[in-house]
């Protein structure tokens, strides 16, 4: 009976997947759910939720500092989008290119900064990005003649420390994505387009790039997630959650900020709600014009 | 090949998502345990406690020893977890609130502690333990951390606000800070500093409210009315800065690396001599001999310039309040300890001895033997005797309340108005006025 069951073409499938559903089930869907629901409660811990209608988003379309969150992570995700995406692109083509000579070193410097901890790396960019005039990046500015600059006090200063650690930490990721990518695209394409004469850049045009695009979709769709949701780097940057003018302050950072630092996790869940709102609108709409959702030709 | 390749990535990313946990974890499950036996023998009890400033498992650690020699039968080890000031706070809150993983003792910081007093206080009401010091020690201390005439917190000391002045670059510009008795004084004080030596004489604080409740408390005011509603665009207030403002403005007074005095990035500037005067509460002295060693014997202490001759000259700032949680392993055990360790006259003695706050039985300001013995690190780091100074100031200090709305006043504040003023020169009444507002918005 059991045997039969195992083995029955139908069944295996299911039990295979299961585990999947299960986790998903029990570590996405129930929290998802919750979530939504105590975003239309007060909630304060130890005491009985209470349920409040829309009250909590309405506080939050009130709520400038929210805005202010909204702000900074829209911005740092697009700045990301900018330089995350074709820099890496660009330098994986470079590392693939047969003429290109340390590959692997090259490759495993670029993906190095990955393996540091969020922790460590920020705390690192702190010091570097500090206001003194002997911390690194102003002792740079110092050599060419510019005076100290307080990084981590302005809101555009701001954003170059934090695009400036990200960017850091991430090209070698997203270098090893796109040159898995490359490395699916076969030679002959490449051949044969020498043999009809193509230049580089339109063999890089007609041929990597658009075979490349499943990769580009992906990364483009982790990246916007990523940009939307980042916290740790923030927090260790401003060595806290509280930066100055809040110009530090992500979404993320709010939801904490509101939830775990105010004891509000009804007004927290409201912020969640809306930035899992915000990164399905933009990657669908993102999914939708890439042409993700066509049936495959 | 390919298959390689993809393997490859596979684990790589799986290591990273990895290496991304495990870099996380120390910081999340925080700071450094260490058990303190203090000579307890098998049957000791264990509690745990958690603090946010190391220095203050010292004092423990003395008073353990001298709680198990007295109380054999009832001997203690006591771990002690030390971890960042936010990070302990946010635990220390939801352990409480769930009931789950708080510790038996724990130190919460004044600007925090409405948080836990909130509708029903997860914390053991300790009016019988205090009880019998209750004559010995300032009453409002008590009154921070309590809530309908229960008493949840032990303080630890008064936090007067004086002034820590730099002898030495004072002398090099020619300034007798004996001498500096209003803020027109010390900003004249300041234009000779900085003409002469180029360094400033004090800081603008944005990240912290010490210099701010320093000039609240002069006018007599405070950043709430009667009620504990907030009045942070008050008049008092758009003077006080107007003040701060002004010093700035004529180069006496700068922003600090950190924000605030009590910082890491600020102890280095300090020490560095760039800066003359810090205005802080009187713990600040643990940080010079702790973290600015190169300052010995060249720091001075002295009382707070004043708007107008005759204005009280001090405050108390900050505060840490010792609880014990509802969930406490030995109740009774946890409060009679932390009454002995905190509350007895010896340990006020040792408040002084080990942590140079000034205790809050103000009684052992006065025991010379105690306050002036030489071979005390705090007596022999700075020039004069912090005493003297207290003991002239002692009928002067005053107090700022702590309200359920001061947690987001200082928030605000802290991270935005003080910002916008010092570094970015926003009109000071507007500045103000957008800071009532969000704090009203917020406490919605």
């Amino acid at each position: 009976m059991v045997k039969r069951f195992l083995y029955s073409q139908k069944v295996a499938p299911y039990v295979f997947v299961l585990p999947f559903v299960l986790v998903f089930l029990v570590f996405w869907i129930y929290p998802l759910a919750s979530s939504v629901g105590m975003s239309f409660q007060k909630v304060t811990l130890g005491q009985e939720a209470q349920w409040i209608g829309f009250d909590n988003y309405a506080k939050l379309m009130g709520d400038k500092t929210f805005f202010k969150a909204v702000t900074n992570s829209a911005v740092y995700m697009v700045l990301t989008l900018v330089i995350l995406i074709p820099f890496p692109m660009l330098f994986a083509v470079l590392i693939n290119s047969r003429l290109m000579w340390g590959r692997e070193f090259f490759k495993s410097s670029f993906f190095f900064p990955a393996l540091t901890s969020v922790v460590v790396a920020g705390t690192i960019f702190r010091l570097m990005f500090g206001e003194m005039e002997g911390s690194l990046i102003n002792s740079i500015l110092g050599w060419f003649g510019l005076d100290p600059v307080k990084f981590l006090k302005g809101q555009a200063t701001g954003y170059i420390a934090l695009v400036a650690l990200a960017t850091w930490r991430w090209t070698g990721v997203n270098i090893l994505y796109f040159l898995s990518g490359l490395k699916s695209i076969p030679d002959d394409y490449y051949e044969a387009a020498s043999i009809d004469g193509a230049s580089s850049w339109q063999k890089f045009t007609r041929i990597t790039m658009p075979l490349l695009k499943p990769t580009t979709i992906y990364v483009v769709t982790i990246s916007i997630y990523a940009g939307l949701a980042m916290f740790i780097e923030s927090m260790m940057l401003w060595n806290g959650n509280n930066s100055p003018k809040n110009i530090g302050l992500t979404i993320v950072g709010y939801l904490y900020r509101q939830g775990i630092e105010k004891n509000n996790l009804g007004y927290a869940a409201a912020v969640g709600v809306v930035l899992l709102a915000i990164t399905m609108i933009i990657n669908l709409a993102q999914l939708a014009f890439s042409g993700m959702f066509k049936k495959e030709e | 090949m390919k298959r390689t390749w993809l393997i490859t990535l596979l684990v790589l990313t799986m290591t990273t998502i990895l290496w991304g946990c495990g870099g996380g974890k120390p910081s999340a499950s925080g700071g450094k345990t260490s058990v303190l036996d203090g000579g307890a023998g098998q049957s000791a009890t264990e509690l745990s406690y958690w603090t946010f400033v190391e220095l203050h498992g010292q004092h423990f650690e003395k008073m353990l020893e001298k709680w198990n020699k007295e109380n054999p039968e009832r001997q203690i080890k006591l771990n002690v977890t030390v971890m960042p000031y936010d990070d302990m706070h946010n635990k220390l809150s939801i352990a409480v609130q769930t009931g789950v993983g708080a510790p038996d003792i724990a130190d919460i910081e004044l600007g925090k502690f409405p948080d836990f007093l909130k509708g029903t206080p997860q914390l053991e009401p300790l009016n019988d333990v205090i009880d019998p010091y209750r004559d010995t020690v300032v009453k409002s201390r008590i009154d921070l951390y309590s809530k309908d005439g229960k008493n949840y917190g032990v303080p630890t000391h008064v936090g007067a606000s004086v002034a820590f002045y730099n002898t030495e670059i004072l002398k090099e510009a020619g300034v007798d800070y004996t001498k500096i008795v209003t803020w027109e004084d010390f900003k004249q004080a300041g234009i000779k500093v900085h003409e002469k030596t180029g360094k400033y004489m004090g800081t603008a604080d944005t990240s912290a409210l010490w210099q701010v409740s320093q000039l609240l408390a002069q006018q007599g005011t405070d950043l709430t009315d009667d009620q504990g509603n907030p009045v942070v665009n008050s008049e008092a207030m758009v003077k006080a800065l107007k003040l701060l403002k002004d010093l700035q403005d004529n180069n006496v007074i700068a922003t600090i690396a950190g924000g605030q005095p009590d910082t890491e990035e600020a102890y280095g500037e300090f020490n560095s001599g760039n800066y003359a005067t810090a205005f802080m509460p009187l713990w600040q002295m643990s940080r010079y001999t702790n973290y600015m060693t190169d300052l010995a014997g060249k720091i001075a202490i002295a009382p707070i310039p004043v708007m107008e001759k005759g204005m009280p000259r001090s405050v108390g700032g900050g505060g840490t309040g010792t609880v014990v949680t509802k969930t406490a392993k030995d109740v009774k055990l946890a409060k009679d300890f932390l009454a002995f360790a905190k509350l007895s006259l010896d340990a006020n003695k040792e408040i002084w001895n080990t942590l140079g706050f000034d205790p809050v039985n103000m009684d052992v300001w006065n025991m010379k033997d105690v306050t002036h013995n030489p071979e005390n690190k705090f007596v022999k780091y700075f020039v004069n005797n912090p005493f003297d100074v207290l003991n002239e100031i002692k009928d002067e200090i005053r107090l700022i309340k702590s309200t359920p709305a001061s947690p987001t006043i200082n928030n605000v504040l802290c991270t935005v108005t003080l910002n916008e003023i010092f570094e970015d020169g926003k009109d000071i009444k507007q500045a103000l006025d957008d800071a009532q507002a969000q704090i009203e918005q917020e406490l919605k």
